[in-house]
């Protein structure tokens, strides 16, 4: 399969990528890793005139941790992600969430940037970022804003990003001691998307949940956060009863369509597994 | 408009002119003639198109030629020279890896960054690190093998030819 004619241009330079895409406004699509966008072109169900290349644009590309916020730069590979030291201890989510993403060569080109971008409630990092209550850095010609995470997803590939505009950080505060995290989804075989996904993480202090979030994934016309569960479980003990009772509401709080992967009954029963499940793994990284 | 684009394949540097639409496995096979590179699935799910692109293993059907501009790209007509085998194609023939043959330049090149990047890995490992290439003959088990075979002869540990699962 090849794609519609194009033009393309690989911009060396922030400024002159924000330019191209101010003159070609709709008619021109970033490339990131590109394996969200090669594919839709292949089958043309997207056909841009325009590709703007931003893989050329140094500084990007990189894990750090500042002031008590991690910055990941949008460029940086999902493989870069997956073997990170900066991230395995405070954030082993990302361990989890990368592992499940498609599989080792597209790990290799994938960006989490482009994850983000693509707005597909299918992808794995849009729940993680809800739990982790990530912010969107984007970058126009205006300078740099800030999309806080419950802010930036709109609807089916929507995203809050304006022509003209460049996702190019997401920032993730860094949790208290006391804190784990954990995601899961199910796949029916490797490079699956998720049945459904479930991504969790809390702040523990005496026992009580100081902090939650629960995000799921593609259950839902966008990634979307279990408000429910995480008000039920704030300020209380994480008891067998009461994460049951938080798993429940976001089995109920969910709109999965039916499809080959599974009914609607199905997988809203196991947005429940997995919230429990991921909940219960959370805590024993608390203690671990 | 065509792009001019310059590559270096197994060590020769290219200077070409592309249409930007053009995928690199296409490059690669028609522009190239370096038809080991297979194209199976056509997207990016059995990993037969892999080839190394400044060392990181990528599936070409789902790469533009012209993203490869200035870079490096690896294909299994490289990893040898004409009078002996590398390691791990050794080990493909040794331990019965292949069948039909048709995911195997995928599959060694895959496992070459596998092995480049963990020269010691488990079997779990190899299983992980070979799960985004398809084989619809062997049932892995004689990969997974011949990789563990490429590993330790490539550590320097004698190696013994096992014999093949027929199941």
């Amino acid at each position: 399969m090849i794609a519609a004619s194009f033009e393309y241009d690989a911009p060396s330079t922030l400024e002159e990528a924000i330019g191209l895409l101010q003159q070609y406004g709709e008619e021109a699509k970033i490339l990131s890793g590109g394996h969200s966008l090669l594919p839709m072109m292949k089958l043309r169900f997207a056909s841009p005139e325009r590709v703007i290349d931003i893989n050329g644009i140094p500084g990007l590309s990189y894990i750090k941790e500042e002031n008590g916020v991690l910055k990941i730069g949008a460029l940086t590979r999902e493989a870069e992600i997956e073997h990170a030291d900066l991230l395995k201890q405070k954030f082993p989510i990302f361990g989890d969430v990368t592992k499940l993403i498609a599989d080792p060569q597209v790990r290799n080109m994938g960006t989490i940037g482009g994850n983000l971008a693509h707005g597909d409630a299918a992808n794995d990092h849009p729940a993680a970022m809800l739990a982790l209550r990530a912010t969107v850095i984007a970058t126009g010609a205006g300078g740099q804003r800030s999309i806080p995470i419950d802010e930036f997803f709109f609807g089916f590939y929507t995203t809050a990003l304006q022509h003209g505009e460049i996702l190019t950080e997401i920032q993730i505060p860094v949790p208290p001691k006391g804190t784990g995290s954990a995601y899961h989804k199910l796949e029916r075989k490797v490079g699956d998307y998720a049945t459904a996904g479930v991504a969790v993480q809390l702040t523990i202090e005496n026992g009580v949940c100081k902090a939650i979030g629960i995000g799921l994934t593609n259950v839902n016309p966008t990634p979307l956060r279990a408000a429910r569960s995480e008000q039920l479980l704030l300020n209380k003990y994480l008891t067998d009863e009461n994460i049951a009772a938080a798993a429940q509401l976001a089995s109920e709080d969910c709109s999965p369509s039916s499809d080959l992967r599974g009914s609607e009954e199905y997988k809203r029963a196991m947005v429940a597994v997995l919230v429990k499940r991921m909940i219960k793994k959370a805590i024993e990284r608390v203690n671990n | 408009m065509n792009k001019q684009i310059t590559v270096t394949v197994n060590g020769a540097q290219h200077t070409l002119e592309v249409e930007p639409r053009t995928l690199l496995v296409h490059l690669i096979r028609e522009t190239l003639n370096l038809t080991g590179t297979h194209i199976g699935c056509d997207t990016t799910s059995c990993g037969a198109c892999t080839i190394l692109l400044n060392g990181k293993s990528v599936k070409s059907c789902t790469v533009l030629a012209v993203q490869a501009n200035g870079k490096s790209i690896t294909t299994i007509e490289g990893v040898s020279t004409e009078v002996a085998m590398n390691p791990l194609q050794e080990g493909f023939k040794e331990n019965h890896g292949l069948h039909c043959g048709f995911c195997t330049p995928g599959m060694i090149m895959r496992a070459t960054e596998l092995l480049a990047d963990n020269p010691d890995p488990t079997e779990d490992e190899i299983r992980w690190g070979i799960s985004g290439n398809l084989c619809r003959c062997t049932g892995y088990n004689n990969i997974v093998k011949a990789i563990l075979y490429a590993s330790a002869k490539m550590r320097g540990v004698p190696t013994a030819s096992t014999e093949p699962e027929f199941v």
